[in-house]
């Protein structure tokens, strides 16, 4: 329950007010702006909708890979080994063994990401803590290495000075505010 | 990725012949391949309400609404740009379009961004400070709905597939500013000598 006292919320309830309010507001708001600016609003979304469809269309092959690859590792225990192995590491961080492999793919393959994403959410549940640590470190951190290729290479730039440096620190600035924000809004 | 996939799989078999245990892996091979359509299936519908509607908000010019509102701001992380330069420009279309989650729309912002920046660049080949700060800020994302990840969660049977919203935001304004101050402490370092 929210603090009835307006002026004492929490950081908590801040959070949990953008995550409540955004999707209504936007859904409400948009249609309202649109009516408002007298855009075509139904064909828009239409058109729209079905590059959505096309979206989920591409995710699949990725998925397949990443979906079998990590069920191979599991069914034959090279997972199970693994995750024993880098227990050290993913123990003092605090972060599952089944979210290692996102950290790692992340800044190169952004279809593979979503994979290993989809594959967590599957096998662990969306609302358990490797779910909802996954979810929020794949939704804030990028594909690096692909967007320098595309926005260097577009550019004729061959010299990419701290570009790749500022890239990975961003990914890695993510990754870390993603396991304390988890952390403080959902424990575990 | 190829010789990632590659190298593992085979490391699969190879443990699971070791252990006895190869019916196993091709039963779950076979299994993940059937539920990865099934489960791309269940974005299907997320993602075409949420780019339906990203679609009307263009069409509504929000994203240049969000572009007016990230424009003062942006200015001062380009400070060699000058202010009416089409580089400018573009820039703020670009982090507006990535802010909606609008991919499709901010790239070819960005890319005409990267073009123009390099109309100003002494040294062309050679990035400069400008076009270092908009690649960071394109490699951290900042988005105010991370449509993708929810999709997931719904197709995954979540109870609250809203609730990492306010967390992913919090946590990639950390990955933004971090690259922002990474790109222009780094810019120091790494500057071509002058002359």
């Amino acid at each position: 329950m929210p603090d009835p006292a307006l002026h004492a919320l929490s950081f908590r309830d801040v959070l949990d007010i953008i995550s409540t309010w955004t999707i209504p507001v936007l859904l409400a708001g948009i249609p309202l702006l649109a009516l408002f600016r007298r855009v075509k609003l139904y064909p828009a979304f239409l058109e729209g909708a079905k590059a959505g469809f096309e979206t989920a269309v591409r995710i699949i092959p990725p998925l397949v890979a990443v979906f079998v690859l990590l069920a191979m590792l599991r069914a034959s225990g090279a997972m199970d080994a693994a995750a024993e192995l880098l227990s050290p590491v993913t123990g003092a961080v605090g972060i599952p063994p089944s979210v290692l492999p996102l950290v790692l793919i992340r800044p190169l393959s952004g279809g593979a990401a979503q994979g290993v994403v989809a594959d967590v959410l599957r096998t662990e549940g969306p609302d358990s803590w490797a779910g909802r640590l996954a979810s929020v470190m794949a939704g804030s951190t990028e594909t690096t290495f692909y967007v320098l290729a595309v926005y260097m290479g577009a550019a004729g730039i061959s010299r990419h000075r701290h570009a790749i440096a500022a890239g990975l620190l961003a990914d890695a600035a993510g990754f870390t505010a993603a396991l304390v924000v988890c952390r403080l809004v959902f424990g575990g | 990725m190829g010789a990632i996939l590659a190298v593992l799989m085979a490391l699969s078999v190879v443990v699971a012949a070791v252990r006895g245990k190869l019916p196993d892996v091709t039963a779950a091979a076979l299994e993940a391949a059937g539920k990865a359509s099934t489960f791309a299936l269940g974005l299907v519908g997320v993602l075409a309400l949420w780019m339906g509607l990203m679609r009307v908000a263009e069409e509504a010019g929000l994203v240049r609404w969000i572009a007016w509102l990230v424009a003062p701001v942006l200015r001062r992380l380009f400070p060699e740009v000058p202010a009416d330069h089409p580089a400018m420009g573009a820039i703020v279309m670009n982090v507006a379009a990535n802010v909606l989650g609008l991919g499709n729309a901010a790239t070819p912002f960005g890319i005409r961004a990267m073009q123009e920046l390099e109309t100003l660049n002494p040294r062309p080949g050679t990035a400069t400070d400008g076009q270092v700060m908009l690649c960071a800020l394109n490699t951290a994302s900042v988005q105010l709905v991370p449509a993708t990840v929810i999709a997931l969660r719904v197709a995954a049977g979540s109870r609250a597939p809203g609730e990492i919203i306010g967390p992913t935001l919090l946590a990639s304004l950390c990955g933004v500013v971090v690259a922002v101050v990474a790109a222009r402490l780094l810019a120091r370092v790494t500057r071509p000598k002058e002359g």
